[in-house]
């Protein structure tokens, strides 16, 4: 039933958005596309009014140095009466870390949002409080970001290929 | 200037405000968090949230760990109800590596989890009761979590911070002391329950502290993504373990308790109704386990399973899949996993990257008392303080859980 829902949604998307929705994949049954950040809360209102994705399950980002686009937020959403999850995942520039903010859709994307602003430093554009969460406010680098270590570089004792990692 | 004269200002001190300063280290809060509320007499005119004083950057350590020394990470998110937070990390990665896992070892895991969520459960409605002044109660109940314990304790050897079970199943299989425990537990903890209940449940004083308390209706409670108790208490039938099943939870028959009015009474009743339902869960497991056969605590996967000690020592192959294993070269598909179960405070999910490294490339926890406790403040504008404070024992914020 999931293959069969999935496929009607990314018709459904597909026909709406056109080809700002790419990248589709079902990893383990679970919806996943792509799309850009000046559709994506037109993206996200339009799963959550017009087919039923009501429930905000996480939003979160990855760091993928290596890539042109370097940081992907991704955003979990469920339809809890189909039980269908989507993935959503947007790709945006480490140099220009922006996106809008999903808060005009859901008020549980305020703390969501501070928390990936924390650890990946993305700014989400109209948030209405855009403050760290987790970390001191003098911190001064966004944590999670691959180029900061877990060990302080300078220590010679402990050095991560030691224990194979 | 004569400085033993009184200064007078010219507001009106009637109208002044005082700004308290609720934690980090305040017994009220039972956690390390802190609000700084602005109160108008007794009533609360306005509340910010500073958490994060026990942020201790998993998702960072566990992007340098192999997949097995995760789990003692997850332990430290939810300490009430560590093993379900075990459990939901192992099954993430069964289902990254698709391993499909014996019915027994599937019953095994459900008894601990309705375990972990009775003793999580108890934690919370006792100090509801503790809260409101009702001490007796919170001494009452509160020994069964001790039993509960040594039940672990009989599992896996530790108490809190458990680290139960390994990706594929058990380290051990059960002992006698251990199903004679549960035996023992699911014969003494009813009566007390009843008890318990019997001393709250049509109490004047609590139910004049709690009915009608911190109200919060349907649409707000999905706005602002509750889940678990809170959210079921507000009247949406949302269950992880209903609507999403794992761990062979669709071969048990329970019934999900909703509330009506989201208020803490209410939020109160479905915790305990939640309590009966996980023992008639256990029950059920254990009379499923005689037609399960026995001494299989794992799945047969020796490429994924950590080998017990005696076999690394005096076993070839064992000895070459514990060091994969403890070196995080298991070969893991290239793919991106999210699984939640249904943890003692809602949705606990796990989005998992995996590049084919020896870590995870990236391990997102979605917690649920860091998504619930965002309401906190907005709702608590126009509430007596004392009724702030029982509104916050009842969304059981668990510090280690809020600041991952």
């Amino acid at each position: 039933m999931a293959e069969d829902t999935n496929h009607n949604l990314i018709e459904v998307l597909s026909t709406r958005f056109g080809d700002k929705v790419t990248a589709v994949s079902e990893p383990y049954g679970l919806l996943t596309f792509e799309t850009s950040k000046d559709v994506i809360v037109e993206v996200l209102r339009f799963l959550k009014e017009d087919n039923r994705f009501n429930y905000l399950t996480d939003i979160t980002a990855v760091h993928y140095p290596e890539k042109h686009q370097a940081i992907a937020v991704v955003y979990h959403l469920h339809n809890m009466v189909a039980k269908v999850r989507v993935r959503v995942k947007v790709f945006i520039s480490e140099h220009t870390p922006t996106i809008p903010t999903a808060t005009v859709l859901w008020n549980g994307a305020n703390w969501m949002e501070r928390e990936t602003y924390d650890l990946f430093g993305v700014k989400f554009e109209g948030h209405p409080d855009l403050r760290r969460i987790l970390n001191m406010d003098e911190l001064g680098v966004h944590p999670m970001l691959k180029q900061y270590p877990l060990e302080d570089p300078n220590r010679v004792d402990k050095k991560d290929e030691y224990f194979g990692r | 200037m004569n400085h033993n004269q009184p200064v007078y200002t010219d507001n009106d001190p009637q109208e002044e405000l005082v700004t308290l300063n609720l934690g980090p280290t305040h017994p009220a809060t039972h956690g390390v968090f802190q609000n700084v509320i602005q109160l108008d007499g007794e009533r609360i005119v306005s509340g910010v949230s500073t958490i994060g004083y026990i942020h201790r950057a998993f998702e960072k350590i566990a992007e340098h760990r192999p997949f097995y020394q995760i789990t003692p990470l997850t332990d430290r998110l939810n300490y009430c109800s560590s093993p379900i937070n075990n459990m939901g990390w192992h099954m993430t990665v069964e289902k990254l590596l698709n391993i499909q896992l014996p019915k027994r070892v599937d019953y095994l895991r459900v008894i601990i989890m309705e375990l972990a969520r009775i003793s999580d459960h108890i934690i919370c409605n006792t100090i509801i009761a503790q809260d409101t002044g009702a001490t007796t109660t919170f001494l009452y109940l509160f020994q069964f979590r001790e039993h509960i314990y040594e039940i672990y304790e009989e599992v896996c050897g530790a108490r809190l911070t458990t680290n139960i079970g390994r990706i594929g199943g058990f380290e051990r299989d059960f002992n006698e002391i251990a199903f004679a425990k549960i035996n023992k537990f699911l014969k003494e903890f009813p009566v007390a329950l009843r008890e318990f209940e019997s001393l709250l449940n049509r109490n004047r004083i609590f139910i004049d502290r709690t009915a009608g308390v911190a109200r919060v209706s349907a649409e707000t409670a999905l706005d602002y993504s509750w889940s678990g108790p809170l959210l079921r208490a507000t009247g949406v039938d949302y269950d992880v373990r209903v609507s999403d099943p794992y761990s062979s939870y669709q071969d048990f028959d329970f019934e999900v308790p909703v509330g009506t009015s989201g208020d803490i009474y209410d939020r109160y009743l479905v915790r305990n109704e939640e309590m009966w339902q996980s023992v008639r869960i256990i029950e059920q497991a254990m009379e499923k386990l005689k037609h399960e056969p026995p001494h299989i605590f794992h799945a047969d996967v020796p490429e994924f399973y950590l080998p017990a000690k005696e076999e690394v020592y005096n076993n070839m192959e064992a000895l070459i899949y514990h060091f994969k294993i403890v070196m995080g070269e298991i070969d893991a598909p290239k793919a991106e996993v999210y699984h939640s179960v249904e943890g003692g405070n809602g949705e606990l999910g796990f989005y998992l990257i995996n590049d084919g490294g020896r870590t995870p490339y990236r391990l997102h926890f979605r917690r649920p008392s860091f998504i619930n406790y965002q309401m906190f403040a907005p709702m608590s504008k126009g509430m007596l303080l004392s009724d702030a404070i029982i509104n916050m024992s009842s969304m059981n914020i668990i510090a280690g859980e809020l600041d991952a």
